[in-house]
């Protein structure tokens, strides 16, 4: 892969290199399509937790010898926190997520929605230097390609970008729904072990994607695509903020190359299979957590304020989903409302009455408008937001649960040490000195393990709390932001609703 | 029969003692299962109140009580409308029945819009020329006693127009232009308005239901806060706009569907049922019609002994369909001249309010967005 030479040259490039090897050998099978063929369990429900998933490489102590890439990764992070760019977070979604226009779903056209979102990465204003550099990212065109049950949508994934680590300032390529997965898949492959929250891609949904494949024109799957899209955009923004992830040159290939070889074991993977690894994997975990002695209660406090507010967000999100209904309703009552009154208006003698009557039907017709837009900001405002940190906090959970694993690979490789002590005594004492050297290179062997993976625990220890902090105060920004573009459209069509009425009054006064 | 009343409150020789914009039906109080309303007025000679207690029965009294059978001219009157009664639950919930039959004057905050209805009846009544002349308005308005325990006579209110056989009267065809074109555009505007006032109870209903959904996500939100101990507290601070937001919110809907009740709703019921009253009196003059075009055959058709009683029956039913045209001309006329003004009035308030509502809204939501803005950033 030709690549430009990055910021941090040395340790750049050893870190591709090993990422290199890593993901040429998951990429050669081929997949079917994209969205078809999975389970059929996941369908519309958000959180369902059905989704087989039996491919996922659950980070374990197996993946040893490829974590010696990894390894370098990590010891990377100490020079990018002296970087001369610090990737700053706060602006960065704040802006992001400001400009973001959205559309309503009902609109037919949506082959071009420009929701662009702007990222500077700007210094904390401690730091001396004052680079700013820029990463826009939108994700817009949603296309159907080919036919039938083989279709699927690619989206249009524009970057414009001042980072230098990529080979030029504007560019923009194609990507499908299994494209994300895939990106997850690789992030979350070689990040979550070490603590890291990996962002979560929207779900797979087999009943949305069949109406588009079959080609339904209609509203629902009109507001599918645009949901997804719109969560898919969400996502990129998120991978982007993190400055480690950025750093992957994974991602980095996401934006930049026109071809992407195809995201195998995505066939199966989603964001619903993901969550019901994690529980599976938290339930194994909470066996061992009983071992686990706490020293700083920190750990155990945050893992249950994470998952309460999971179940909290999941509640609230039931109840913004009814309120986007109900104003669903009264759109609809208020259009059929506006017809009547119209036919009113038409019928009536009264010629200064029939006026006023069929303004009123007009006022009552854009009143609709509003209505729809209004229910349209519900839910994509809100609605999905609480969808997404639902998500995003099940992959905190992990970050937990990845280092309840480290914590055990380190006690495992303590008692397997204490083992082979006890093996080389006996052979002492029996005098074998053959296979006695094999033990005593068996002791030093793992006594280096138990080290290294007791160094691993504590920076895992480090990274997961570094991120909660970092998690819980994009968490703040992310809704501070959200309910101040809520109140404006609310502001908005509160105002334009004082027009229609300020417009009104004097025609039901002229009524005589 | 306009509601501002200025210059029709006193009627010389009107017979009626009580100044007719000054009746106001103030309250429902429920005992045992009878709703008894509290109606004051003001004495017209020395603005004296005066304070009675009624039931749904005196009002129905006093309905039957204003028609008499032997003034034919009386039939040519398009009476005003008295709403159907209001049968609460126990528990004063609005049970669909009653929706399906009250629409509009179910809602309101305890039974505020059927009150108002009651106000609107009694006051159409005080304002008509003749009927206002009627003593039993003055008793019901006045006496001590409630009048409405004398079984009243069974009178026009029977719903004519339902039974069967007489529907097919409905279509028969007039002499007249002027009330062939009324009776037609009747129909047509009596159909309309009713479906109207229909979809827009739907546009309510549906405004309620948002407002109380929106109190509920506001008190989840809340509730959540309090409970949580959290350590970020930016976060529980914006969670807790977030919440005063979406009461706002609820506030927004609820404001907009009492305004949307008490103006526009109130005042297309009234058109409706006003409607319907023009319909009857429009129906019970065709009824009269053909009674009077079968005389006609009938005189026609007589043997000479037989003719001049036959002559005699006609003439008698031409005198009381001629009164009875005159009067619903007149009627006529009065009718839509007072419509108008009504629903002037109830658009004007209903925007109005509106307005109001929805600048006191947009100034909340103002305040909060810089409540918001304030909050520091992380």
């Amino acid at each position: 892969m030709e690549r430009k030479p990055p910021p941090f040259p040395d340790s750049e490039e050893q870190e591709a290199h090993s990422e290199k090897a890593e993901e040429e050998s998951g990429d050669d099978d081929d997949d079917d399509d994209d969205d078809g063929g999975e389970d059929i369990f996941t369908g519309n429900d958000l959180f369902s937790e059905e989704g087989s998933y039996p491919g996922v490489q659950e980070p374990s102590v197996d993946n040893q010898h490829a974590s010696n890439g990894l390894r370098s990764d990590d010891d990377e992070q100490d020079l990018f926190a002296e970087a001369r760019v610090e990737l700053s977070l706060d602006r960065s979604s704040t802006k992001g997520i400001r400009e973001v226009t959205r559309s309503s779903p009902s609109a037919p056209d949506i082959s071009y929605k420009s929701s662009t979102s702007k990222m500077s990465f700007e210094k904390p204003e401690e730091e001396e230097s004052n680079d700013k550099f820029e990463l826009n990212i939108a994700v817009t065109h949603p296309e159907k390609v080919g036919d039938g049950m083989n279709a699927y949508m690619v989206y249009k994934v524009s970057t414009q970008t001042t980072l230098p680590m990529f080979k030029s300032r504007a560019f923009s390529v194609r990507r499908r729904f299994s494209d994300f997965l895939g990106l997850f898949e690789k992030l979350s492959e070689k990040h979550a072990q070490n603590g890291y929250i990996v962002p979560l891609p929207p779900e797979k949904s087999v009943v949305g994607m069949t109406k588009v494949k079959v080609g339904k024109e209609d509203t629902s799957s009109t507001e599918f695509v645009e949901k997804r899209r719109a969560a898919l955009e969400r996502y990129l923004h998120r991978v982007v903020s993190h400055q480690n992830l950025l750093q992957d040159p994974d991602v980095r290939e996401f934006l930049e190359k026109d071809e992407l070889p195809r995201a195998v074991s995505t066939q199966t993977l989603s964001g619903a299979g993901f969550l019901k690894m994690i529980n599976k994997a938290s339930d194994a975990v909470n066996k061992m957590t009983i071992k686990m002695n706490e020293s700083d209660n920190w750990f155990e406090e945050k893992l249950q304020e994470v998952e309460n507010e999971e179940q909290q967000l999941r509640k609230l999100h039931a109840v913004v989903d009814a309120l986007v209904n109900h104003r669903k309703d009264l759109c609809g009552n208020t259009a059929v409302f506006a017809k009547s009154m119209a036919m009113l208006g038409n019928s009536e003698d009264n010629t200064a009455l029939s006026r006023a009557l069929s303004q009123l039907a007009e006022v009552e017709d854009k009143m609709e408008q509003l209505h729809q837009e209004q229910a349209s900001n519900d839910f994509f405002i809100f609605a999905e937001l609480l969808a997404d940190y639902v998500r995003l906090l099940g992959g905190v959970r992990n970050c937990f649960d990845q280092r309840i694993k480290t914590w055990q690979r380190w006690q495992d490789a303590q008692s397997t040490l204490q083992k082979k002590r006890e093996v080389e005594a006996k052979l002492l004492w029996a005098n074998k000195p053959d296979k006695l050297q094999q033990a005593k290179d068996e002791i030093t062997e793992w006594e280096a393990k138990v080290t290294q993976y007791e160094r691993d625990f504590e920076r895992i220890c480090a990274t997961v709390r570094k991120e909660v902090l970092r998690f819980e105060k994009e968490k703040s920004n992310d809704f501070k932001v959200h309910i101040i573009k809520y109140l404006e459209s609310l502001l908005v069509s509160q105002q334009r609703l004082i027009k229609y009425w300020e417009a009104f009054l004097p025609e039901a006064k002229a009524i005589s | 029969m306009n509601r501002s009343g200025k210059t029709a409150d006193t009627m010389e020789g009107s017979g009626l003692t009580i100044s007719a914009s000054s009746i106001k039906v103030n309250e429902a109080t429920l005992d045992e299962d009878t709703l008894v309303f509290s109606i004051t007025s003001q004495k017209l000679s020395n603005g004296m109140g005066v304070c009675v207690c009624r039931t749904y029965e005196d009002f129905e009294w006093l309905q039957q009580s204003l028609f008499a059978p032997d003034e034919p001219d009386l039939h040519g009157v398009i009476f005003p409308p008295l709403p159907a009664k209001l049968i609460m639950s126990p528990q004063s919930q609005i049970n669909n029945k009653t929706l399906k039959q009250l629409g509009f004057l179910a809602l309101g905050d305890c039974c505020r819009t059927y009150c108002e209805a009651l106000e609107l009846y009694l006051q159409q009544v005080a304002l008509h020329p003749i009927l206002s002349k009627n003593k039993a308005l003055e008793t019901l308005l006045t006496n001590t006693e409630s009048p409405g325990k004398q079984r009243a006579k069974k009178g026009i209110f029977n719903r004519l127009s339902q039974v069967m056989e007489e529907k097919r009267k409905e279509s028969h065809k007039d002499v007249d232009d002027f009330f062939q074109n009324e009776r037609d555009n009747n129909s047509n505007m009596t159909a309309l308005t009713k479906v109207t006032t229909e979809r827009f109870l739907d546009v309510v209903l549906a405004e309620q239901r948002l407002s109380v959904a929106s109190k509920h996500l506001s008190s989840s939100i809340q509730l959540w806060v309090n409970q949580e101990d959290s350590a970020n507290a930016a976060f529980s601070k914006i969670c807790l706009k977030t919440s005063k937001v979406f009461e706002t919110i609820k506030r927004n809907f609820e404001k907009t569907a009492e305004n949307n009740i008490s103006t526009l709703g109130l005042g297309l019921d009234l058109q409706s049922r006003y409607q319907e009253a023009e319909k009857e009196m429009l129906f019970r003059r065709t009824c009269k019609l053909v009674e009077l075009e079968a005389a006609n055959k009938n005189t026609e058709r007589a043997k000479a002994n037989k003719k001049g009683i036959m002559e005699e029956v006609r003439n008698v039913l031409e005198k009381q369909f001629d009164g009875m045209s005159s009067m619903a001309r007149q009627e006529v006329g009065r009718f839509h001249q007072s419509r108008v003004a009504l629903l002037r009035t109830a658009l004007v308030s209903w925007c109005e309010q509106q307005l109001n509502t929805a600048t006191e809204i947009a100034a909340l939501y103002s305040e909060h967005l810089e409540a918001c803005q304030k909050l520091p950033e992380e």
